[in-house]
């Protein structure tokens, strides 16, 4: 018999509490006990940035932490942020300036650059390079990304 | 105005931006187990025995599979995709490529060589099932370098490949080559190492694999580039079984690259497992399994020669290539630095000779095959390579000779010496046009600036050219009940954008809602057959076969119009997405003329009868004729003498991809393009160690993706030159950047550190190569 360990925390503003094993990632959780896939896995070393979410409204890799720690705080995934008709600036940001290609790496991308753009409402080209060195894109060569980050920063600040 | 050739922002987003995309780890099946494949950790062994007694009765085991069992069943092997016939020695004899097994039975040959295939009801319980898994190894001595390969003496990959010879293979001719370097005022040589890189699509590789008893029929999930390719392979070759007992679908792919055109071992084994143990199974690589087992890219050395005539005209072209296969020669592999680029070793360059010898090296390393351009990146890098170290050894400027060797617009189509036949193209304007964009004259002052600063700046300078198109792929265009459009591709894109590309087009020539029409793509049976996705082709399959299949729709809805409107059918023009009779305001939509014809009781009987698919029409491009996309590539860069560093300052590209069809999506392509190609020339680099041939570079923490830090912002412009050998005009841009990116990278570091005497430069040059280099330099100038 595994032992599991209760965890309570709200997700996309629904409460949710579990019985988990004391190793479930964070990502495991969201992914494989709420089916919240939108957040993905691209390795094993704490170095993508694919599965990137909000804990509090602050962005975390949610592979580096276990699904314990985040007990009794706010969660926000990439489903929680917006929907399809209502998208976040963000997100239309992302899709007016190409920011994505085959996707993977972009829910990621957006979570980080929602916290980012925060702190920070009209960002150089070059802030935005340093604050996403955590989130790897193979894709798009970053070009586009660092366009829909600014794009995406200035649409929230007069939102 | 129509949809082609505008920047509509893409429809697949609105699911990948809100987090509802469906990769294969997204798809949920009840009761589904969890494959975990247990690798050999040694580079060469031969295997004792397996006992997997004790990890069968883990908690959470439902099974192990081993090879020796899949022997016994009459399993398949994996293989390469030229036969034996197509691709051989230049001697006639034919090339080896091993035999690889789903799982090794008596050998391992790699480090990552999948040994047993655990099956678990959690990835934890199937891991540490595999611990107790216990295989008695006899190590064996084991090569993973090119050069330790090729060592007299050195320890054999497979015993019926002396020399750790795979293939030897050549194109051209030795002896005029060899007269015309007899005549040359003046050689270039040059040694060049392309080294040796992993793929790593964001998203892994992953199968997910079920058996229906009842019926018999196998479905597959993977992660590939194309559905059809995969099921051919796995029923043909692997289960065999008919081609209609096995679907594979090819959900949303996160990036590809090459890496998904194959079929890898745990493709199969998933389906082997659901049969076995009767219940879904799903495979995902992680990152660390992925750099073990996933095919890696490039690995070669060249030594290339350049003879000129006084006037620094290209008289021969002789490259001697030796190359890493890996362990096994599997999917493209064997051919990637053979066939696959021999049509552009010569580059943009009247070529009058070449002599191009290629050597296929085995070695106890994880098999390569297709990386971005898959052969033609390493060829642009070698000539333009050598290029630059010519014009600096002549004195000429980098523009100047190019200018005097290119092939010129009015010879064309030009049939080169290798065999291609370049139909169109505009080197000199492409050249010109981003010298201007580059600002190249401005360049000195910018370099002085520099020096001020204490960085060394350079400029380097290259001139791509890839050939692409080939293969076929089907497209079927069919109308639904409900008043869709869909069109069934044979192509399968994993970030391309295809459902906007190619909807755009369905929605021009037909004039149907662009938002009424939907892809149908990477499915064995619910799409039409095709090759998949890759090398920069899919437009050219599928955008010329759309054209072809919509003409074939407005034929007969004419004939239906014609019938429904009671005229007769040279009366009716088709226009604005309506047939119309002429002279008259009598008109009918095409999708209310699809809909009278699929539901078939408004028509004549003998009409009904002969269009029993109403107007549901299939078209595939197979007209002869290659594409050949070409651009100019600017890089200037700036180098930290004391630290090393090397940072991009600027990076400009004209290309000539003939028609543009979204500008928006193929600015992408180049700009991801290219970064894969800075990223080769400066910072990533797959290292197995000397005399293991244990991978050294295993994850992101000792392997360097480019990240947004290392990359500069984008100078991309093009001039549509249009390819007079397909309806649409393209030339394909999927693949460019890359092919580009790397030498004009490293001309640039090479400019930078010249005046410091550095002679050699070789990829990757991280921060630390350069700063050694530097250092070397300085101390021979002491000397
Ligand atoms: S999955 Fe790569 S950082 Fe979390
Ligand atoms: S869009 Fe594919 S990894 Fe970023």
């Amino acid at each position: 018999m595994i032992d599991t360990v209760t965890v309570m925390f709200s997700v996309n503003g629904n409460d949710v509490s579990a019985a988990v094993e004391p190793r479930t990632l964070l990502v495991t959780f969201l992914r494989e006990h709420l089916g919240l896939t939108g957040t993905h896995i691209g390795c094993d070393t704490s170095q993508c940035g694919a599965c990137v979410v909000h804990l509090d409204g602050r962005s975390v890799k949610s592979c580096t932490m276990l699904a314990v720690q985040a007990d009794g705080q706010a969660v926000t995934t990439i489903e929680g942020l917006g929907t399809p008709e209502k998208l976040h600036p963000m997100q239309a940001a992302f899709n007016e300036n190409h920011g994505l290609q085959c996707g993977f790496c972009t829910p990621g991308m957006i979570m980080s650059a929602v916290d980012f753009a925060q702190g920070n409402p009209s960002p150089t080209p070059h802030e935005v390079r340093e604050w996403l060195e955590g989130n790897i894109c193979r894709c798009t060569g970053y070009h586009n990304i660092v366009a829909s980050v600014e794009a995406g920063a200035r649409a929230m600040a007069k939102a | 105005m129509g949809l082609m050739s505008q920047p509509i922002r893409r429809t697949e987003d609105g699911r990948f931006i809100t987090g509802r995309g469906r990769y294969v780890d997204d798809v949920k099946m009840e009761g589904a187990a969890i494959g975990y494949a247990l690798r050999s950790p040694y580079a060469h062994a031969k295997i004792m025995s397996i006992d997997v007694e004790a990890a069968k009765s883990a908690p959470g085991v439902i099974g192990i599979i081993t090879g020796a069992e899949l022997e016994a069943a009459g399993i398949g092997h994996l293989g390469a995709a030229f036969p034996a016939s197509f691709l051989k020695n230049r001697d006639g004899t034919p090339r080896v490529d091993g035999d690889r097994a789903l799982l090794t039975v008596d050998y391992v040959r790699y480090v990552g060589e999948p040994v047993a295939f655990v099956v678990a009801e959690s990835l934890n319980a199937a891991k540490d099932a595999a611990e107790q898994i216990l295989v008695d190894y006899e190590e064996l001595p084991a090569v993973g370098l090119i050069d330790e390969a090729l060592d007299p003496g050195a320890p054999l990959v497979w015993p019926q490949a002396p020399g750790n010879i795979a293939l030897d293979w050549a194109q051209g001719d030795e002896a005029a080559t060899d007269a015309a370097f007899d005549r040359a005022a003046h050689v270039t040589r040059i040694d060049l190492v392309n080294n040796r890189v992993v793929v790593n699509s964001m998203e892994p590789r992953g199968a997910f694999g079920t058996y229906d008893k009842v019926t018999g029929q196998y479905e597959l999930y993977a992660t590939s580039q194309g559905s059809h390719p995969i099921a051919d392979t796995i029923a043909k070759r692997i289960l065999r079984i008919p081609p209609e007992r096995l679907r594979v679908i090819t959900p949303d792919v996160g990036g590809g690259f090459g890496l998904k055109m194959s079929t890898f071992a745990e493709y199969p084994l998933v389906l082997i497992a659901s049969e076995k143990f009767g219940m879904p199974v799903k495979w995902m690589s992680e990152r660390t399994e992925a750099f073990q087992s996933d095919s890696h890219g490039r690995d070669l050395k060249s030594h290339a020669e350049m003879a000129f005539d006084a006037g620094g005209r290209i008289l021969g072209y002789r490259i001697k290539t030796d190359f890493n296969l890996g362990a096994y020669g599997l999917g493209f592999g064997p051919g990637i630095q053979s066939v696959v680029p021999m049509f552009v070793v010569g580059g943009v360059y009247k070529v009058p000779v070449v002599y191009n010898h290629v050597r296929a090296v085995f070695t106890n390393t994880v098999p390569v095959e297709a990386y971005r351009g898959a052969g033609r990146p390493e060829a642009a890098y070698i000539i333009e390579r050598i290029m630059d170290l010519a014009a600096r050894e002549m004195g000429l400027s980098q523009d100047e000779i190019r200018l005097r060797n290119f092939i010129q617009s009015h010879e064309m189509p030009f049939r080169s010496y290798v065999g291609a036949v370049i139909d169109s193209g505009d080197f000199q304007r492409n050249l010109h046009d981003c010298l201007r964009q580059a600002d190249w004259a401005g360049f000195p002052a910018r370099r002085a600036e520099a020096e001020k600063r204490g960085k060394l700046r350079g400029r380097g300078l290259a001139y791509y050219i890839e050939k692409t198109a080939g293969g076929a792929s089907a497209v079927v265009i069919s109308f639904t009940p409900a008043g869709r459009v869909e069109v069934g591709v044979g192509t399968s894109a994993h970030g391309q954008g295809h459902e906007t590309t190619f909807a755009a087009i369905v929605a021009d020539k037909l004039g149907v809602p662009f938002d009424s029409i939907d892809l149908i793509q990477g499915d064995s049976i619910r799409a039409p057959w095709g090759g998949g996705t890759g090398g920069s082709r899919s437009l050219w399959n599928s955008g010329n076969g759309i054209l072809k299949a919509a003409d074939a729709v407005i034929d007969k809805g004419r004939e239906v119009a014609a019938a429904l409107m009671d005229t007769a059918q040279d009366a009716i023009t088709f226009e604005e997405g309506a047939f119309r009779v002429h002279g008259t305001n009598q008109f009918l939509p095409l999708l209310e003329v699809a809909e009278a014809a699929r539901a078939g009781s408004k028509l004549p009987p003998e009409l009904k009868a002969r269009l029993e698919k109403g107007l549901d029409s299939s078209g595939t491009h197979e007209e002869k004729g290659d594409t050949f996309p070409n651009g100019c590539h600017i890089c200037e860069l700036e180098i930290d003498p004391d630290t090393g560093k090397v940072s991009v300052i600027s990076y400009d590209v004209v290309d000539d991809f003939g028609f543009v069809l979204n500008p928006l999506i193929v600015a992408g392509q180049v700009h991801g393009g290219v970064a894969q190609g800075i990223g080769q020339a400066l910072l990533e680099n797959c290292l197995y160690e000397p005399g293991t041939a244990q991978l050294l570079s295993g994850s992101f923490m000792d392997y360097t993706m480019p990240r947004a830090d290392d990359l500069p912002s984008f100078g991309f412009t093009y001039n549509e030159i249009l390819c007079t050998t397909n309806p649409l005009g393209i030339k394909g841009c999927g693949e460019a950047g890359t092919v580009g990116a790397a030498p004009a990278v490293m001309n640039a570091v090479l400019d930078a550190l010249w005046d410091k005497g550095v002679r050699e430069v070789d990829m990757p040059m991280t921060a630390l190569r350069v700063w050694e280099t530097l250092q070397r330099a300085a101390a021979k100038a002491a000397v």
